[in-house]
């Protein structure tokens, strides 16, 4: 009996473990560094590369000879070893490990924060960083204080405009950007039911952004037929009775299109506050919002639009810029007026593509929007999809329409 | 563990995008990290960190898993970061490249001589001596190897 990590840790809240890791990735960011620790801890060898990933989505393509050269001697690395090696355009390293990769149960460390992502299937799902993963290329397993849980207990339906990067805004102004630290967040109740692979993801994404060590969701139907969409089977998780140190109620009817202010992710207040605000640029896109699902929902409302700012549309996977290829939603994007990025982070860290001028304003679908994150004296507001569509066919902060 | 430096304070959530901001970190030059160290946040920082601990608030080193942040404070001469809570993968971080965390809401004025023991579990300014919580046996050996990879050297 116990919470989800302390069933796939296998010990109570508090006790320290050492797990081996079912799958381990690092981006090219972080795996530069990872490269260099692994090199200096004297060892070539490398502990089961069939779990370990390297997956280029932060600076892609490079952006200048320096980036180029880092990313050419992890990319011969990775090649020449046994690694899963994704090169630029494959997508988001999270996103990449959601399309049939990570599995209900199985305990997933990324070197970058939002690893938290892939929670949304049952697994212990977790950030470390550069050195941290070293050593796990060199022995296959790390270790783990077992966090207490937060429950997240969703009820009822949405209703209106809403969707679910607004419960995420919404549990995180609750909990603050540091309520949930060390802890794990179980995204528990009825309301669960009625959330697609994708809403959850989004939810599990912005877990860090109070502290937290991962997001979790159940497995259960939903989770199935996702799966079985890549070939793949895993049994459902079935709830038991378990010690929550806090409990948090969420219902879903009550959840409007929200905006986190800049430069806090938990200042949150409804998008209808700030209508009007004028922008300089809209960013759909990012682990958080550049799934395919997202973009159709972008498409719906800009078709046959033109957007009155620049609006920048960055598929999260190849896979995904192919199905917005194949059903036409990509094409409704374009003739609206947006440009298209390569797969993968955008213009979210600030290092390429997107950067903003001093004093220009952003709305970005993505998860942070911290001082100078994506430019010197640029700010970011963080929203919905929705919200997003709204925003760039106005040119102003603007509330949705109800789908 | 011992040490010792002068107080620089700084206040609660400190995120990892202003410790070293994402425009700088594509180098393996560690001086870059450490020149550019709370640019964003306060230029007249980074000159006052050699020798210092820093005594912040809480939630230090939200945000992003980029080691550099941990990298950057210690190339600039930081001793130890002293907070009443840090974010876990900055924790972590910090502990894997040798950058000694103490767990405190000490309280004491820029400038102050702050003095640390992480092997009997205590912290002191001004004559002000509170005990911290103890790290995991293994964490004081990652740092007194001076991080994980010399931990792990010596290890194999």
């Amino acid at each position: 009996m116990g919470t989800l990590s302390e069933r796939i840790l296998g010990a109570p809240a508090g006790a320290y473990v050492d797990r081996k890791v079912d799958r381990a990735y690092v981006h090219d960011g972080t795996g530069v560094l990872t490269f260099e620790a692994w090199k200096n801890m004297g060892s070539k060898g490398l502990s089961d590369p069939s779990r370990l990933s390297v997956i280029f989505d932060h600076i892609v393509p490079a952006n200048n000879s320096m980036t180029a050269t880092l990313q050419r001697e992890l990319r011969e690395f990775a090649k020449g070893s046994f690694l899963h090696f994704s090169d630029i355009g494959e997508g988001i390293c999270h996103q990449c490990m959601s399309e049939g990769v990570v599995l209900p149960g199985e305990v997933v460390v990324g070197a970058d924060s939002h690893s938290c992502t892939t929670g949304a299937f049952g697994a212990f799902a977790t950030g470390v960083g550069a050195t941290d993963m070293a050593a796990i290329w060199l022995t296959g397993e790390t270790w783990f204080r077992v966090p207490e849980s937060i429950a997240v207990r969703l009820e009822g339906e949405f209703l209106g405009a809403a969707e679910a990067k607004d419960i995420a805004l919404k549990y995180v102004n609750r909990l603050g950007m540091d309520g949930g630290s060390y802890k794990a967040l179980e995204f528990v109740g009825d309301g669960t039911g009625g959330l697609s692979m994708d809403d959850r993801l989004v939810l599990c994404n912005l877990a860090v952004e109070t502290g937290a060590k991962t997001g979790m969701f159940y497995a259960d139907r939903i989770t199935m037929d996702y799966l079985e969409r890549y070939g793949l089977s895993a049994a459902p998780q079935v709830q038991e009775t378990c010690t929550y140190v806090q409990e948090l109620e969420i219902d879903l009817a009550d959840v409007v299109p929200l905006i986190a202010l800049p430069p806090r992710v938990d200042t949150v207040r409804p998008v209808h506050d700030l209508a009007g605000l004028p922008v300089d640029q809209v960013f759909v896109g990012t682990c958080t919002n550049g799934r395919y699902s997202d973009l159709a929902r972008f498409a719906r409302v800009v078709k046959g639009n033109r957007v009155a700012v620049r609006t920048i549309v960055v598929p999260a996977s190849r896979q995904v810029l192919s199905e917005a290829v194949r059903t036409g939603v990509l094409t409704d994007i374009i003739d609206a007026g947006c440009t298209i990025g390569t797969p993968g982070c955008g213009p979210c860290l600030g290092a390429h593509m997107g950067v903003l001028g001093e004093g220009e304003v952003c709305l970005s679908t993505a998860n942070r929007n911290f001082k100078n994150r994506m430019g010197v004296g640029g700010e970011i507001y963080l929203a919905s999809v929705a919200t997003a569509a709204a925003t760039a066919l106005e040119g102003e902060i603007t509330e949705p329409g109800v789908p | 563990m011992r040490g010792a430096g002068h107080a620089v304070r700084l206040g609660a959530d400190i995120d990892t995008d202003v410790v070293i901001a994402g425009r700088y970190l594509r180098t393996k030059d560690r001086s870059i990290w450490a020149a550019h160290v709370f640019e964003d946040l306060d230029p007249s920082i980074a000159p006052r960190l050699s020798g210092a601990v820093i005594v912040a608030g809480r939630n230090f080193g939200c945000g992003s898993s980029r080691e550099q942040a941990a990298i950057a404070l210690k190339e600039a001469g930081v001793v130890a970061v002293v907070a009443p809570s840090f974010a876990r993968i900055f924790f972590r971080n910090a502990i894997n490249i040798g950058l000694p965390l103490i767990e405190s809401d000490l309280s004491c004025p820029d400038g102050t001589m702050v003095r640390f023991d992480l092997n009997s579990g205590w912290v002191e300014s001004g004559g002000n001596r509170r005990p911290v919580p103890l790290l995991s046996p293994r964490m004081l050996d990652i740092l007194h190897a001076g991080g994980l990879v010399e931990y792990w050297k010596v290890k194999r």
